[in-house]
């Protein structure tokens, strides 16, 4: 008995077995009326509704869908509804940067004998969901191609750190290397313009160690496959942050690894760099000064000035020094932390929803499912095991529509909620070029909003916000359904 | 001589719409802006801007999607007798006829080394020879080897003409058109682009140039023997595959890189019927070598590594007697990490032994 004239639209209900489920038998048997658009899966509690089964709904046409458990402090289980809070707060304000309307998702809290509750809930989400129509999908949208502005200004003085203590440092690195499996750190790569990971095991290897603005890969994502032997590794100051984050995580064990530092004055945009390089046959020179890197190739000069060039990253960068290190040489320039919007996310902030969802549509077109963003990505602790090419479960078609690669996209920023540091990694990885990045930006501006400021890999004793809960949070407020 | 014609730059919108007539699609590298700009191959619309730059990502896709579907199954229950169950099948192949206009030299060798395993072995694929067949490659010539590049250390060349049917070379702000196959030959003829003969002598002249920038390329033919010499050497490849992150980025780049997956996906719980899928699949990947029984017999990245190489310059030559490389150096630029192909090859070489 639909209460709503109109026809029915696709809104699905994932409800806990305890609360939720019985607050709409309670309905039921007291003939409360109801809408019957929606459609209930019944799960043991709100706890185990992953963020991504919303999504999964969403993704794949559904025009609603609604989330209800226990009351906080009523849980069935104890703690189960404190962490899918958290979870589905940020899921919340994840939604739009997707260019999908956040009003299309709600949680509601909902006791067994509260039947008339439920039927108010459920009307009132089923009528908003009515209001806004049919969701619109990522298939029928028009590809939108943007790129974001990367005229900005550093926090400090970015350069090519031609005073870093390189030398004092490969010592200390030869004094140790006796009591170390390895030491991580780079090496110039297939040419002077690309530098390429090094793993220094004896002191000529340590010779070969390079300190500059082509340092771009992160080093910390070798580190969980060398547990239990101890390894050293350098950082710049982003790259310590994933150090710390895994061993906020317990990835990686204090006493096995040992970081070595310098202060970093930003590495380059390699693809912006051979962007501007274009097709060369060789390097003839890389010269460095204070404030860039002159490139000579085929004879023909191209400068790259750090403040020009420098990854989204680096401009906003507030830990040019690691922030954890058992050697640290010099003194980084000071920075005043002021917060600002990294630009691809400042791009998709001044979009409407529509444009994002076309924009999301024109990029995520050409990915591969190649997952460099994923291995590339020195949190990411499946790897192996992903869900997104498991079989067992086979969790997502294999189809290579726009749909499946979003979804990717949306797995690895939410599995990364509250742990991603921002390295970047994932981004610069993608052989295609798709601006990934933002998805995690946003997520981490979710976190850092609700969660006093918290930044994922600062803190090694601070346990991420995702992993726990407060019974009374401070930033997340009850909806109102009455 | 082949047939040989001329294609003004202006002229270019006219000869995409003549192949459309001919072909259901054009395949065209175009640009994707972005911070990390990158060029892909697009089906051609009348006025899409066309580059004429090598492609981020190679045409492959004209002859093995990223994923397309083998068949579809549907079930069906006979009313008067529920126990009999009819199931009707349809195992047509998704094939467009198409053109790939503006591919390089690499790129259109890459179909050869695809062909050989999916046209010339014992059982030749149905699939892949349907969309094979109805392919015409219009591949430009590069003016200039790249740092990246090494077609010619692996019997390649900036100029050359295996796998197309046509080869086309810039000069000036025009194109000269060579006929290389019959289709090429019957395709020029049918144009109306007007004769070229008289500048073919030109374009020779450029690709002689561009064969002249390439560093002097070492000599591979030891290499299928050296690297298999190394299989069991796990100290040598472990050197050279510390900064791997088993990405795969680099296999699904390649134009000569060819594995699968197939997958079955059934209409809801596949009560009804369901489609059977084959997708790009890569060595790097974990789950390329996962057994049904559980076990992996690549479970490090050393021994994938170790495939990847061994496969393109030891066990493909063994079977058809040539590289599957390239020497595109996508794999190189596009390594994240940039590891180097041709470094461990060249290690494989030197190594004693
Ligand atoms: S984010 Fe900071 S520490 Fe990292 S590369 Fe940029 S400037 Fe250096
Ligand atoms: S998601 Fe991207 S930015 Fe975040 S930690 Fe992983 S690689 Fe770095
Ligand atoms: S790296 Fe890029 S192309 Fe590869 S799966 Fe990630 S988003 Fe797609
Ligand atoms: S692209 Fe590079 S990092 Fe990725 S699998 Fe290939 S060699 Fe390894
Ligand atoms: S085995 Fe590896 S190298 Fe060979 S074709 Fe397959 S993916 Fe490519």
């Amino acid at each position: 008995m639909p209460v709503l004239n109109s026809k029915e639209l696709r809104i699905v209900g994932f409800l806990c077995n305890w609360c939720a489920y019985g607050g709409a038998d309670t309905a039921g048997v007291a003939r409360a009326g109801q809408p019957t658009d929606l459609r209930i899966i019944r799960v043991p509690c709100s706890g185990r509704v992953d963020p991504l089964f919303v999504l999964k709904a969403l993704l794949e046409g559904a025009d609603g869908v609604l989330v209800s458990g226990c009351h906080p402090r009523d849980c069935h289980y104890a703690a189960g509804n404190f962490y899918a809070r958290r979870r589905l707060e940020v899921l919340k304000r994840f939604l739009p940067v997707l260019g999908i309307d956040d009003a299309r998702f709600e949680y509601a809290w909902v006791s067994a004998s509260e039947g008339q509750r439920w039927q108010h809930v459920v009307t009132s989400f089923t009528k908003r969901i009515h209001a806004m129509g049919p969701a619109p999908h990522f298939d029928d949208a028009k590809p939108l191609l943007r790129v974001a502005d990367m005229a900005l200004t550093a926090l400090r003085p970015l350069g090519t750190a031609q005073n870093a203590a390189v030398n004092e440092l490969k010592q200390v690195i030869k004094d140790k290397l006796p009591e170390l499996n390895c030491v991580i750190g780079w090496q110039q790569g297939y040419d002077g313009a690309h530098a390429t990971p090094l793993f220094m095991k004896t002191p000529e290897d340590v010779d070969k160690l390079s300190w500059g603005p082509f340092n771009v890969m992160n080093p910390a994502v070798y580190l969980p496959l060398f547990k239990g032997k101890k390894t050293g590794v350098v950082v710049k100051g982003c790259d310590s942050r994933s150090v710390v984050e895994l061993l906020q995580e317990n990835l990686i064990k204090r006493e096995d690894v040992i970081i070595f530092a310098l202060p970093c004055e930003g590495t380059l945009d390699i693809a912006r760099v051979n962007e501007k390089l274009g097709r060369y046959t060789r390097i003839n020179a890389v010269a460095y000064d204070e404030a860039g890197v002159t490139i000579t190739a085929d004879g023909k000069e191209h400068r790259f000035c750090m403040n020009d060039f420098a990854q989204g990253k680096c401009y906003g960068c507030a830990t040019p020094m690691a922030v954890l290190a058992d050697t640290r040489l010099g003194e980084p320039h000071k920075v005043n932390p002021v917060s600002s919007v990294p630009p691809e996310l400042a791009m998709l902030d001044d979009m409407a929803l529509s444009e994002r969802m076309a924009f999301w549509r024109g990029q995520m077109e050409r990915c591969l499912r190649c997952y460099a963003c994923r291995n590339a990505c020195p949190m990411c602790v499946c790897r192996d095991y992903c869900v997104s090419d498991s079989r067992n479960p086979h969790w997502m078609s294999q189809d290579a529509d726009i749909n499946q690669k979003l979804f990717f996209q949306t797995i690895h920023a939410l599995h990364l909620s509250g742990r991603c540091t921002g390295c970047g990694e994932c981004q610069r990885a993608c052989p295609v070029g798709i601006p990934i990045l933002a998805l995690r930006q946003q997520i981490a501006r979710a976190v850092a909003q609700l969660f006093d400021d918290y930044k994922a890999g600062l803190n090694p004793a601070a346990l991420p916000p995702l992993l726990g809960y407060e019974a009374h949070e401070k930033n997340i407020h009850e909806r109102d359904w009455k | 001589m082949s047939t040989i014609r001329i294609l003004a730059s202006d002229g270019l919108p006219a000869f995409l719409s003549f192949l459309s007539q001919k072909h259901q699609r054009v395949l065209v590298p175009v640009v994707k802006s972005a911070n990390k700009r990158s060029v892909i191959f697009e089906p051609w619309r009348a006025g899409m801007p066309v580059v004429l730059e090598k492609a981020t990502v190679p045409p492959k896709e004209a002859v093995l999607p990223q994923c397309e579907t083998l068949l579809t199954y549907k079930k069906s229950k006979n009313q008067e007798d529920l126990g009999d169950i009819t199931v009707s099948l349809d195992d047509t192949p998704e094939a467009l006829s198409t053109a790939i206009f503006a591919c390089r030299p690499c790129d259109a060798r890459g179909f050869r080394v695809l062909d050989r395993p999916f046209l010339n072995g014992l059982f030749p694929d149905p699939y892949y020879k349907a969309r094979r067949e109805s392919l015409t490659v219009f591949t430009i010539t590069c003016s200039s080897g790249c740092n990246t590049c090494f077609c010619h250390w692996v019997g390649g060349g900036p100029s050359s003409p295996e796998g197309s049917d046509v080869l086309m070379t810039k000069i000036e702000e025009a194109l000269m058109l060579q006929a290389i196959s019959p289709a090429g030959e019957a395709l020029l003829k049918d144009c109306d682009l007007p004769d070229g003969r008289d500048i073919f002598p030109r374009a020779e002249a450029a690709r002689k140039a561009a064969w002249a920038s390439l560093a002097p390329a070492p000599d591979l033919k030891q290499a299928p023997q050296k690297i298999a010499a190394l299989f069991g050497n796990d100290d040598f490849w472990q050197s050279q595959t510390s900064g791997c992150l088993s990405c795969g980025a680099c296999t699904y780049l390649c134009p000569a890189c060819y594995c699968f997956n197939i997958t079955d996906e059934g209409d809801g719980f596949g009560v009804h019927g369901g489609r059977r899928l084959r997708s790009w699949d890569n060595c790097m990947s974990s789950l390329f070598t996962h057994e049904a029984s559980g076990h992996n017999p690549r479970m490090l990245k050393t021994p994938r590594m170790r495939n990847r190489v061994s496969h393109k310059f030891s066990t493909y030559p063994e079977n058809w007697g040539t590289f599957s490389c390239n020497g595109c150096g996508r794999c190189i630029s596009n390594c994240p990490v940039s590891l180097d192909i041709r470094a461990i090859v060249l290690a494989a070489l030197d190594n004693a032994g």
